[in-house]
């Protein structure tokens, strides 16, 4: 080992799915004790390529130096010997088990468990300490927040002895001041000697925290400079090749009559009260947004209002007309045909039907509309000739009805989803995460869309975990928390730190 | 991107488990001391060397049909339905009720009339495994196979003491009367050589259009689209508020209609009274029928006519060399059920790696060959 020696130095990396070349001839260079960030779209290779420092895919080409030796990495184990840890978006913990058990598994020195306990116990007591990432050893997982989670997943890999991080996208199910946190342990470990690669898309973070960043495009590694030497829209422009709107430009909202109007709505779910007693009104011609950490009964809102799951209590009206949200969760047909339109917030399990052909989903929920059906049979030339004509006017690429919704990008599909649920113009359109796992070129063709449904006169009901959006987005802001809807803010009279204090169940009075 | 071209999944991979099962099964038959090679023409000409081997084949194959749509309509809303057994002998029960208690002037109003208790009588049995499938979570698979147990005593029981001419000691119903008589294969296919006594019968119309009507339904109708899209994911299908309940309901009324209808072939139209064990597994084969089908009705035709061939084969198999038994003979079409349907897999993923690599050497050569 030379000590001058990058920590990570990776040489020419190529590698192919398929017809896919999802890593190309990467090269990149990362100093000891340094926050590298790595950006990129989605599909720009960013995952893989981690992969690959990882063990989980193999490269086709190139070469990994840890530390200025050559060292393959042929699977997860070699990483680990290597001292490379990674911690998922997803955590990789054992719920119903302690701290300590998680932090040992995989890493027992033998076959009693007591005495590797024991053994863990001082030790993480001493990581906690040296790095501030306090945790109670003998805490239940599932009893503690997403933020000590994630801790007890870095623990983990300080366990192995981990000397380089890989985060990925770690801020994703974080409130603001659970993020702040992180970031705090993450520049102590980076005094303590530690290399940590943060791999994000927000932009903000990058900005934040990292010392270097490097951009990724279609496969490659584009530019890497020193954060300081940079700005978010320089980024945004490398990323997409193009220069972007960050900011979404709209005018001020003039809002109508009522459209929907919730009151004290409560829902129950898997024996679980998700929604404690929610009131709101929406009205023409207002975009509503709902912010809050993923969890906090957002999800159930939106499955309520669209018909997917029953409420337990409360009332919702619309037109003051009441909406049926009783009926065991089978009324989707009935709220489309009042004119409700709703983008879900999870494309790939709920607004699509992978295996499906794009006209077979630009169709979905509607297929009973006359238009796509001749008599007893579906009329499949009449859907072919609507998901074209869709296609062509939403920009989704490629413009193929015949391809299969699985072999579209993140952002292509979730065009398709907003392609069906938006040209209908409905009264009022919900939508869940409008741009979660989406490339910057749609996401922000995405907003603009929404934005043109609002001017038209027509209710929204945004839900979203990133701040950035719903600020950009919403007329009126309301945070959610814990199945409550904790304060009402108006976009321009409030902040991020605001914000993120109600996000975390921070009340005025207490504030 | 899709792994393979389409016509290596739905022929060459197909193919390819046959040929390795016949291999084993080569193997098998070689290790008791018997020519392998004989064996396999035996087998063949058995099914398909005489009109009588057709005869057989072809009415064996109706049976597969019927119960390969069964579980293959049930698969598209991913219900893995494998009480086409119990459904059947169900099925045969309506049939028998019927045919027994009206004087019916003629077989096609007979046959209409038996086409409807069938697949009522099976759909009925079918309704209680799928009510307890949407309503309670009982798992389809664990309900289904129970009702099997159940049909099969039910109609023991039936037979004994029900339907058992007075007198006479066989499990039986009495004979259907000579007016519901289905035309053989001899009547409308005589020109071919067919005779009087082969059990091939007009029912197979019946399956070939249940076919048809299986590939409108599925892939035509705003049922089958929602019930492909239930079968997909259920919670979009939740989303676009395609009820999970009516859909497993529906399908599974279906799927045991097309079941029950597999008694037409047999209880109406080749024993012409109401027997004991009459489906003789067929409710079985009609899984590895649908999964070697791939639950396409015309796969599900190709599929049931090798199981009707084995059937058939295996049959002349141990008449002509006896030191295969009957025993051995099953375990031949075990052995073609377990490689199409359960070891299906291990045919597929050398098969898509040997199909990627091709391609990525045929990308590699035409990138290079511009350059050079």
């Amino acid at each position: 080992m030379t000590p001058t020696a990058p920590a990570i130095e990776l040489k020419g990396i190529s590698k192919s799915f398929g017809p896919v070349q999802a890593n190309r001839d990467i090269s990149l260079s990362v100093a000891r004790g340094t926050i590298h960030g790595i950006v990129g779209e989605n599909g720009a290779g960013k995952s893989t390529l981690m992969s690959i420092l990882y063990g989980f895919y193999k490269a086709d080409r190139g070469e990994i130096f840890i530390n200025g030796t050559l060292t393959p990495i042929p699977d997860s184990q070699a990483a680990i010997r290597a001292g490379i840890g990674m911690v998922h978006q997803h955590f990789k913990l054992v719920e119903n088990f302690t701290v300590v058990e998680n932090v040992i598994l995989g890493a027992e020195d033998g076959a009693f468990l007591t005495p590797s306990i024991a053994k863990a116990r001082k030790t993480l007591t001493q990581l906690s300490e040296d790095y501030g990432l306090r945790v109670d050893p003998d805490a239940i997982i599932e009893d503690l927040s997403v933020g000590h989670q994630q801790r007890v997943e870095i623990l983990k890999q300080l366990y192995r002895h981990a000397d380089i991080l890989i985060l990925d996208e770690p801020t994703g199910v974080l409130t603001p001041t659970e993020a702040d946190q992180l970031f705090r342990i993450l520049e102590r470990l980076r005094a303590e000697g530690k290399t940590i690669i943060l791999i994000t898309h927000k932009l903000r973070e990058i900005m934040d925290i990292t010392d270097t960043v490097s951009v990724m495009r279609r496969g490659e590694m584009t530019n890497t400079v020193k954060t300081a030497d940079t700005s978010p829209a320089e980024l945004a422009e490398m990323m997409v090749g193009r220069k972007v709107l960050l900011q979404v430009d709209k005018t001020p909202a003039i809002p109508g009559e009522v459209v929907l109007s919730v009151q004290d709505l409560r829902v129950r779910h898997g024996g679980v009260d998700r929604l404690k007693g929610v009131s709101f009104d929406i009205r023409r011609g207002e975009i509503f947004g709902i912010a809050g950490v993923a969890g906090n009964g957002q999800t159930e809102l939106l499955e309520v209002l669209g018909g997917m799951i029953s409420a337990s209590g409360g009332s919702v009206t619309m037109f003051g007309a009441p909406l049926d949200i009783s009926g065991g969760g089978a009324n989707g047909q009935t709220r489309r045909a009042r004119g409700i339109g709703h983008v879900p917030e999870d494309r790939q399990t709920e607004g699509l039907i992978m295996p499906f052909e794009a006209w077979e989903n630009v169709a979905f929920g509607y297929h009973k509309d006359p238009k796509y059906n001749a008599g007893p049979l579906m009329d499949h030339a009449a859907m072919q000739a609507d998901c074209a004509d869709k296609m062509a006017r939403y920009d989704v690429r490629p413009p193929n009805p015949r391809l299969p919704a699985r072999n579209f990008s993140g952002g292509n599909q979730q065009k398709i989803v907003v392609a069906r649920e938006m040209d209908r113009a409905p009264d009022l359109l919900l939508v869940g995460q409008p741009t979660r796992g989406v490339d910057i070129g749609a996401i922000e063709f995405i907003h603009k869309q929404i934005i043109a449904l609002r001017d038209q006169g027509k209710a929204i009901l945004l839900v979203s975990v990133e701040l950035d959006e719903i600020i950009g987005l919403s007329d009126r802001i309301a945070v959610m928390f814990d199945g409550r809807i904790m304060g009402e803010r108006l976009p321009d009279q409030t902040d991020q730190n605001e914000l993120g204090l109600l996000m975390a169940g921070v009340t005025e009075g207490a504030a | 991107m899709d792994k393979m071209p389409k016509w290596a999944d739905v022929i060459l991979i197909p193919l390819i488990s046959v040929v390795l099962a016949l291999v084993v099964s080569g193997l098998v038959v070689a290790l008791i001391g018997e020519s392998p090679w004989r064996a396999m023409q035996v087998m063949v000409r058995g099914a398909f060397g005489s009109a009588y081997g057709w005869g057989y084949t072809l009415y064996y194959a109706t049976n597969f049909i019927f119960t390969g749509l069964a579980v293959a309509v049930a698969f598209h809303a991913r219900l893995f339905n494998i009480g086409g057994e119990g459904q059947a002998a169900i099925g045969g029960l309506g049939v028998a009720i019927i045919l027994l208690n009206v004087a019916w002037p003629h077989w096609t109003i007979a046959l209409i009339a038996a086409l409807v208790f069938s697949a009522a009588f099976a759909a009925a049995w079918a309704a209680v495994p799928a009510y307890l499938q949407a309503r309670r979570g009982s798992h389809i698979v664990i309900t289904t196979i129970m009702f099997n147990y159940i049909a099969s005593a039910l109609l023991v029981y039936l037979l004994v003491n029900v339907f058992r001419v007075d007198g006479s000691m066989a499990p039986e119903s009495a004979r259907f009367a000579e007016t519901v008589h289905l035309p053989g294969g001899g009547d409308f296919a005589g020109f071919l050589g067919f005779s009087a006594t082969t059990p091939l019968n007009v029912s197979i119309f019946l399956a070939l259009a249940a076919c048809v009507l299986v590939w409108v339904l599925i892939w035509r109708t705003r049922l089958g689209y929602e019930i492909r899209s239930f079968g997909h994911s259920e919670s979009a299908a939740v989303y676009a508020g395609i009820s999970p309940y009516r859909i497993t309901m529906i399908t599974m009324l279906i799927s045991g209609g097309l079941a029950g209808m597999m008694a037409i072939n047999v209880v109406m139209g080749e024993a012409e009274r109401l027997v004991l064990d009459f489906v003789e597994g067929a409710g079985f084969v009609g899984i590895a029928v649908a999964l070697m089908g791939r639950s396409h009705p015309v796969g599900v035709v190709l599929a049931a006519l090798l199981f009707g061939a084995l059937y058939q084969g295996g049959a002349e198999l141990q008449f002509e060399m006896p030191a295969i038994s009957r025993e051995m003979v099953v375990v031949i079409q075990a052995l073609v059920i377990l490689f199409t349907g359960a070891l299906d897999n291990m045919v597929r993923m050398p098969m898509e790696s040997l199909f990627l690599s091709l391609r990525r050497r045929r990308e590699d050569a035409a990138r290079k060959t511009p350059a050079e």
